[in-house]
């Protein structure tokens, strides 16, 4: 019964998502905005009836009901519970499921808060919300139903692939999802405000929002998803410029260049048709990414499908959806009017920089990652592109746009002296200058990216608190510190990148019981080895004490696991934190003579990698707090703020 | 500065990114863009020594010899006409066995060993691009 409830409920979002969009077209055309308030429940509704088939599928997993297919296929009676959950989406139908219930969720979140957008805009937004929807319905529905049955039901399922058997499963996804879905927010923004014709600073502080509670959870969703690489693959690296990384960097880098723009917009009303532009480009890359990830088109521990027949179907929406917004844009953009005038030395100057910036990264991403595919279509041709392209290509754009991040915020708006802002930026210059000769005096010699990335994080940490220099900090805006944490939250990252890569240390031996074994500073001795028992594995398990100097000697014990559902061996790193790194330990196999293949990894400071993320997430929800609350004291006083 | 002078800048700039990005990208992927060979194409094309690119074939049988250290091993890539000697300092997945598919990334060395980096086995979940697994099918059906 729970999985008829589930589908009858996904048919039913549909239908109303094909009714929300017969009532946005009516109402426009009629020019009748009181059909907004039917509208804005319509919108809500589906979003419930998305959820409610969401949480059916929740259930049957949790209840491994094994007349259902999508279960069979993907779980078993003996897996712990949170992989019951969480494997929900580990597989090709739930993730999709869970794609369009983030996709209703959003649209509902658009129709209950949304009180600032124009009433025309936000029927036609909504409208296209559900036309985004209607597709995505179809696609579930027609050709990724995930609450097929199974007829008889077997007396056991086949499991979930042990990598995903992991913590990490129950958030990255959906984080991820949350910001790559909530991203269509921007889109239908973009679409209603061009239907409208209501592209201006009132559009962008309405959307400004949206943009970066996806943005939030998609730098989240990728921190996470790093480190779970990072800890899981038991690679020791924390970014492999894998085609399905890519597809979820590409949005982050279009939504944060929108978020700059939009800012422009907002505060000056310059960049109007570039931000709409950018907030269409945004969604698109996600769609782009969801196409990659979940046609089959790659094959990797995402990606579960292999029906070509999905790839056409989702490559058709992408079309319908890229092309006619962007046919949109076209018809629309002479009638956006010119915003207002700025000169290049400035902040709007410093923020068109940056979206220049962001914008050749995204396309050297997207390239490098489509290449492969065109070239395999055009000429049957196989190759891959990985890190020495990426990182050759991408690595001195990004260090010039960690320059500009730095000196933007203490440009002013409209003009600035180019004087004034190298006398702002003195201190930060000297920092970097003094961490150029401690790196090249004090530390040993590295490759020049990871040298340069090590000088300019200095400058620019100091740079990116110099705004708040001189103010009085308890009346600085919330906003304001939020652009301040996420900015120092970049130089702490790059911090950690550059050192990680810089001062890695790496052992690879085969080792005895007993011996000792340096990495770095560590002294590492392999104590044995010895079998342990999991809910649905079994182990050898390595016992390492690792002692530096006169510290405290250190346990750490890395596994080789060997699931039996699906049989699969895997291997389990033993990671141990320390103030100023990670010791990271991997057991491999048995050599013949006995002996145990150990490797080790000193990695200096670098969990600053993910530090650095978070503290660009908690900047982004500081200033979205500072956001909202400030317009709520504005509504409170009857008039908006700038007025 | 002129409204319509400043959007032309503007657009310039734009411009000049996307040019700059492009061909920045360009020669990037004519540089590092990683090809993957078969033993057979190896043998024939002459892959410079030193550029990063990607082996596939299978492993051949009775070829892994292990070498003293216990943690690098030496053994041989075959499509079933040519073969590639290969060596490798790591460890190995755990579908690597002799008779089956793999995927070494690496470069030759200047006396024809390919030394890899990093080895990916078939089967192995993890990362295995379907354009490998349609070479492997390839080499299997040579094989017979």
């Amino acid at each position: 019964m729970i999985a008829e409830a589930g589908l009858a409920a996904l048919w039913l979002a549909a239908a109303l998502a094909a009714l929300q969009l017969v009532f946005g077209v009516t109402a426009l055309r009629q020019g009748e905005t009181d059909m907004l308030r039917a509208v804005r429940s319509v919108a809500l509704v589906q979003a419930l009836l998305a959820a409610f088939s969401f949480g059916a599928l929740i259930l049957l997993f949790l209840r491994t009901d094994l007349s259902v297919s999508l279960v069979v296929a993907n779980s078993h009676v003996a897996k712990p519970w949170l992989y019951k959950f969480a494997g929900t989406w580990g597989n090709h139908e739930g993730s999709m499921l869970m794609w369009v219930t983030i996709l209703g969720l959003a649209g509902g979140a658009v129709a209950l808060f949304e009180r600032r957008l124009g009433d025309r805009t936000l029927i036609a937004t909504l409208a296209a919300q559900a036309t985004i929807g209607l597709g995505f319905y179809a696609f579930l529905l027609f050709a990724s139903n995930p609450f097929d049955r199974m007829n008889p039901a077997p007396a056991q399922g086949n499991g979930l692939n042990p990598l995903l058997q992991d913590p990490g499963l129950a958030f990255h996804p959906p984080t991820l999802y949350i910001g790559y879905v909530g991203l269509s927010i921007a889109f239908s923004f973009a679409v209603g405000a061009l239907v409208t014709r209501d592209v201006g600073p009132a559009f962008a502080r309405a959307m400004r929002p949206w943009v970066l509670a996806a943005w939030i959870f998609l730098t989240l969703g990728i921190t996470a998803g790093s480190y779970w690489a990072y800890y899981e693959l038991g690679w020791g690296g924390w970014w492999f410029w894998d085609p399905v990384e890519n597809a979820s960097l590409m949005p982050w880098l279009a939504a944060t260049a929108l978020l700059h723009s939009v800012t422009v917009l907002a505060t000056r009303d310059g960049l109007r048709a570039w931000t709409v532009m950018l907030a269409v480009v945004a969604f698109s890359m996600s769609m782009i990414g969801t196409f990659l990830v979940r046609s089959g088109i790659l094959t990797s521990v995402h990606s579960f499908a292999v029906d070509p027949r999905r790839g056409a179907f989702i490559l058709a929406l992408l079309a319908i959806y890229i092309g006619g917004a962007l046919a949109l844009f076209g018809l629309r953009v002479g009638t956006v009017r010119e915003g207002s005038r700025f000169d290049l030395v400035s902040r709007e100057g410093s923020l068109v920089a940056n979206n220049l910036l962001l914008s050749a990264i995204l396309g050297i991403v997207l390239i490098g990652t489509l290449y492969p595919l065109g070239i395999e279509a055009l000429t049957g041709g196989k190759l891959s592109v990985g890190p020495p392209y990426f990182n050759a290509a991408a690595g001195p754009l990004a260090l010039v746009l960690v320059i500009v991040m730095a000196a933007g915020p203490l440009l002013r708006w409209r003009r600035d002296e180019i004087r004034a802002l190298a006398r702002r930026l003195a201190v930060p210059a000297i920092v970097a200058l003094a961490a150029a000769a401690a790196v090249l005096a004090l530390l040993p010699p590295a490759h020049l990216l990871p040298t340069l990335g090590l000088i300019l994080a200095a400058g620019v940490a100091v740079a990116s608190v110099a705004p708040l220099w001189k103010r009085n900090l308890r009346r600085t805006p919330l906003f304001t510190w939020g652009m301040v944490i996420a900015h120092l939250g970049v130089a702490v990252s790059l911090a950690g990148m550059a050192s990680e890569s810089a001062f890695t240390r790496e052992t690879l031996v085969a080792a005895r019981p007993g011996e000792v074994h340096r990495v770095g500073p560590f002294a590492v001795r392999f104590d044995g080895i010895e079998p342990v028992a999991g809910p649905n594995w079994t182990a050898l398990e390595a016992t390492l004490t690792a002692t530096r100097g006169r510290g405290a000697p250190i346990e750490l014990r890395p596994q080789a696991r060997a699931f039996w559902t699906p049989p699969t061996e895997t291997s389990e790193a033993a990671i141990r934190t320390l103030w100023d790194g990670q010791l990271y330990t991997v057991l491999g196999k048995q050599a013949e003579d006995g002996r145990w293949q150990l490797r080790l990894w000193w990695k200096p400071f670098v969990t600053l990698i993910w530090a650095g993320g978070a503290l660009i997430a908690i900047g982004g929800a500081l200033s979205l707090l500072g956001r909202l609350l400030r317009d709520r004291r504005a509504a409170q006083r009857g008039k908006e703020w700038w007025e | 500065m002129k409204p319509k002078h400043q959007r032309l800048t503007l657009a310039l700039l734009a411009l000049a990114a996307i040019i700059g990005a492009t061909l920045l990208a360009m020669s990037a992927l004519r540089d590092q863009a990683s090809y993957f060979y078969t033993p057979g194409d190896a043998v024939r094309d002459h892959v410079e020594p030193g550029r990063a690119v990607r082996l596939g074939g299978m492993v051949a049988a009775g070829s892994i010899r292990r070498a003293a250290d216990g943690v690098t091993i030496r053994f041989v890539v075959t499509d079933g006409q040519q073969s590639v000697p290969v060596r490798y300092r790591g460890i190995v997945p755990d579908l690597f066995k002799e008779n089956s598919g793999v995927v070494a990334e690496g470069a030759f060395a200047r006396d024809g060993t390919f030394v890899a980096d990093t080895i990916l086995a078939k089967h192995d979940e993890r990362y295995m691009p379907p354009q490998i697994a349609g070479e492997m099918h390839k080499s299997e059906s040579l094989e017979k």
